[in-house]
């Protein structure tokens, strides 16, 4: 049984355009499991479906063998009680400076102890390497320390799986590997994440499994090598052929 | 005509040293007061109605179509009547139900129904201001539609609100003046009182136009005060061109 | 005691109702006119003026959005026969919301002018344009999509506001709705239509200038 077993997931926009066409995908304990292809494939409307942002049409998301009802508030609560996402736009509250960012939940949501949510808070961003600006809100970041809070918030949640939706998209150049050095501590220390994201070499030096996807669906699985070396499909030699040429 | 004029003056300073004594002064400070009171109590409720409304409006699910539509066709007609003839039709109907409503009652009610609507709408505004993916997020780590208001969208939103709210508050009290019209004892009305006791209307409504204008002008500027100093970059541009605040911005400007 | 409504008897007012709505509309149409034309002047006044110019519209300005359009109509309603100037109700309320909208036109006009950014000109400039052609081609083109929305708006605020004539004995709609409700007594019905006569110009009006505003301007706004 594994820790996450999604299962032909359907799911259309405005209930016309298909953007999710029968996505199956398993994600075992402490696997990183990243998804890749081209702009439009569906890769982060599969995290948003996953976390309850958008209605499935068909299909079935299963945690540890227990299936989700996406129509009953209940069941999606708890799903996103075991689950974290950081977005692609870092979307940090802006009205709150990092440490409130990284404690509101946890304190007036999950009605954790106060005290020691600051105080791992506190750790959390010293660990993504914002010690010093704990007290900064958003629009003094730059942006790759916004998407580092947003991490931080992300983990204080303390999930069972972590998905990150093209975290680096956003970022001037320069600031990518901030965030990047980031995650690699947190794949160092185990954690289960389903990872979206358009940096290539950072997706096969830290992936245990690679999920190409395009037109939303899923064309060809299989370990880093297999999909970057050695791509069975036409579609993914395709694509990792026009990637790996410059 | 330039005799006319002489004529004007004589009778302007003949008068004037009989309507500038402190009855008068008594009496129009209260007509003021009145004028100042019912727009306070009227913007007020609207205020908080207001925010009921479009709690109303944004709350999901298809049970609540009913009450969203209710709510829509509200906002949409009255702001498309006349404050006047809602005026009458408030009198009217509290009139013709035999009710017992004091006339200074009758023009609060109506200004509640026109400010809900506006202020609704001005409510509104500000809480598109702040982006959807805000409440994605906040719904992604399970805040409940309180908790999210409570905690990030209206600490955000009200700096965007405040400012059209307040400078529809300043506009309604010139609003106000229709009032007089149902009888209510007010600043205007105090001027019609004393133009007919024979007073020139150059002092009569001259007066009460300087009176207006001492109840109006510094609240402007503390409207523009308010503007500058919560105008913020992350302000949207929708709500500024989201209608229902602009025709009263541009009132405030 | 309850009010027994009496929808018939009011229906039957409903034609000459809508003889005052448009009179509302005529009175409103050219009320906008003027006022446009008062804050023409005004803004470009405001915006090119010397010191004293800007002083003066300014005084203007801030004394008519500070002080009730009813009163000032008031004020020259029964002022102005005291210099001997008779004027009929009607031109009397035509000259009040002139002077009143004109002192919000200049405000919103100059909103427009001030929108014509530099570089825009410079970058005509350097194109070759002559004045007139950066007027034509550049400027007005420029100003009338940024003015189209708020004025849009306005006008359909000066639709509601024109119910105040009423005061002053013009027969526009809410006049004779006064007139009508003195004699039949059934006033509740017929405010009630007359409400819903404003809420449907309005939505029409409305309408047609959202239409023209992309057809014309390619400007994509809600209107009031």
């Amino acid at each position: 049984m594994h820790h996450l077993e999604v299962d032909g997931l359907t799911a259309t926009y405005d209930g016309k355009i298909l953007v999710l066409d029968g996505v199956s995908i398993q994600v075992g304990k402490g696997e990183i499991v990243s998804v890749i292809g081209p702009s439009g494939s569906g890769k982060s409307t599969l995290l948003r479906v996953i976390m309850g942002l958008l209605k499935p049409k068909a299909g079935h998301v299963k945690l540890d063998g227990d299936e989700v009802d996406y129509g009953n508030k209940k069941s999606v609560k708890a799903l996103r009680d075991r689950f974290s996402i950081v977005f692609q736009q870092f979307n940090l509250f802006q009205n709150m400076d990092a440490l409130r960012n990284v404690t509101i939940a946890p304190v007036k949501i999950r009605k954790r102890d106060a005290q020691k949510v600051e105080k791992e808070a506190i750790e959390l961003l010293g660990k993504v390497g914002l010690g010093d600006k704990l007290h900064s809100y958003p629009d003094e970041l730059s942006g790759g320390q916004q998407q580092r809070v947003a991490i931080a918030r992300a983990l204080a949640l303390r999930p069972e799986i972590l998905l990150l939706d093209e975290v680096t998209s956003a970022l001037d150049p320069e600031l990518v590997n901030e965030v990047l050095d980031a995650i690699r501590i947190l794949a160092k220390d185990g954690m289960t994440m389903m990872i979206v994201s358009h940096e290539m070499g950072f997706v096969r030096e830290i992936s245990t499994e690679v999920i190409m996807m395009d037109e939303g669906k899923v064309i060809e699985v299989g370990s880093a090598e297999q999909i970057f070396d050695n791509p069975q499909t036409s579609r993914c030699q395709d694509f990792v052929g026009k990637i790996l040429r410059h | 005509m330039y005799e006319g004029f002489l004529d004007i003056f004589d009778v302007f300073l003949e008068q004037s040293a009989e309507f500038y004594v402190w009855d008068n002064a008594v009496y129009l400070f209260r007509a003021m007061m009145t004028t100042l009171t019912m727009t306070i109590i009227g913007c007020g409720l609207g205020f908080i109605f207001g925010m009921i409304v479009v709690y109303f409006r944004r709350t999901p699910g298809l049970m609540f179509w009913p009450v969203r539509m209710t709510v829509i066709f509200y906002v949409e007609t009255f702001r498309r009547v006349p404050f006047l003839v809602l005026l009458f039709l408030v009198m009217f109907t509290v009139k013709g139900f035999g009710l017992d409503f004091s006339l200074f009652t009758i023009a609060c009610i109506s200004i509640v129904i026109i400010s809900t609507a506006f202020i609704g709408e001005i409510i509104r505004a500000g809480l598109d201001s702040v982006h959807q993916t805000q409440w994605d997020t906040a719904d992604a780590m399970n805040f409940s539609r309180l908790q999210t208001l409570r905690h990030v969208i209206l600490p955000q939103a009200w700096k965007v609100v405040l400012p059209p709210a307040f400078a529809f508050f300043v506009m309604f009290i010139k609003d106000t003046a229709l009032t007089s019209q149902v009888g209510v004892l007010e600043l205007t009305q105090a001027g019609k009182y004393y133009n007919n006791l024979g007073y020139s209307a150059i002092l009569s409504f001259g007066t009460v136009l300087v009176l207006y204008f001492i109840l109006s002008y510094p609240m402007t500027r503390l409207g523009w005060w308010m503007e500058a100093r919560l105008h913020t970059r992350r302000r949207d541009e929708r709500a500024e061109f989201e209608v229902g605040a602009t025709a009263y911005e541009l009132r405030g400007t | 005691m309850n009010y027994t409504f009496q929808w018939g008897e009011a229906f039957i007012e409903v034609p000459y109702l809508l003889g005052g709505a448009w009179i509302t509309l005529h009175l409103s149409f050219i009320g906008f006119w003027s006022g446009a034309t008062i804050g023409l002047f005004g803004a470009l006044g405001k915006t090119y003026g010397g010191p004293v110019t800007v002083k003066l519209i300014n005084w203007y300005v801030i004394f008519f959005t500070n002080t009730p359009g009813l009163v000032t109509a008031f004020f020259i309603f029964f002022g102005l026969p005291e210099f001997g100037i008779l004027l009929s109700p009607y031109h009397t309320i035509l000259l009040n919301i002139a002077l009143n909208s004109g002192a919000y036109m200049t405000e919103i006009m100059r909103g427009g002018f001030v929108s014509v950014h530099k570089t825009e000109l410079e970058a005509a400039e350097t194109m070759g344009f002559t004045l007139l052609q950066q007027l034509r081609y550049v400027i007005v083109p420029h100003i009338a999509k940024v003015l189209f929305a708020p004025l849009s708006n306005w006008y359909i605020w000066m639709i509601l506001g024109t119910a105040m004539a009423a005061i002053f004995g013009v027969e526009e709609l809410t006049g004779r709705v006064f007139n009508r409700a003195a004699e039949t007594f059934r006033s509740i019905e017929l405010y009630t239509i007359a409400a819903g006569m404003y809420v449907a110009i309005t939505i029409l009006a409305s309408s047609i200038l959202v239409v023209i505003g992309r057809w014309a301007f390619r400007v994509k706004v809600k209107v009031f």
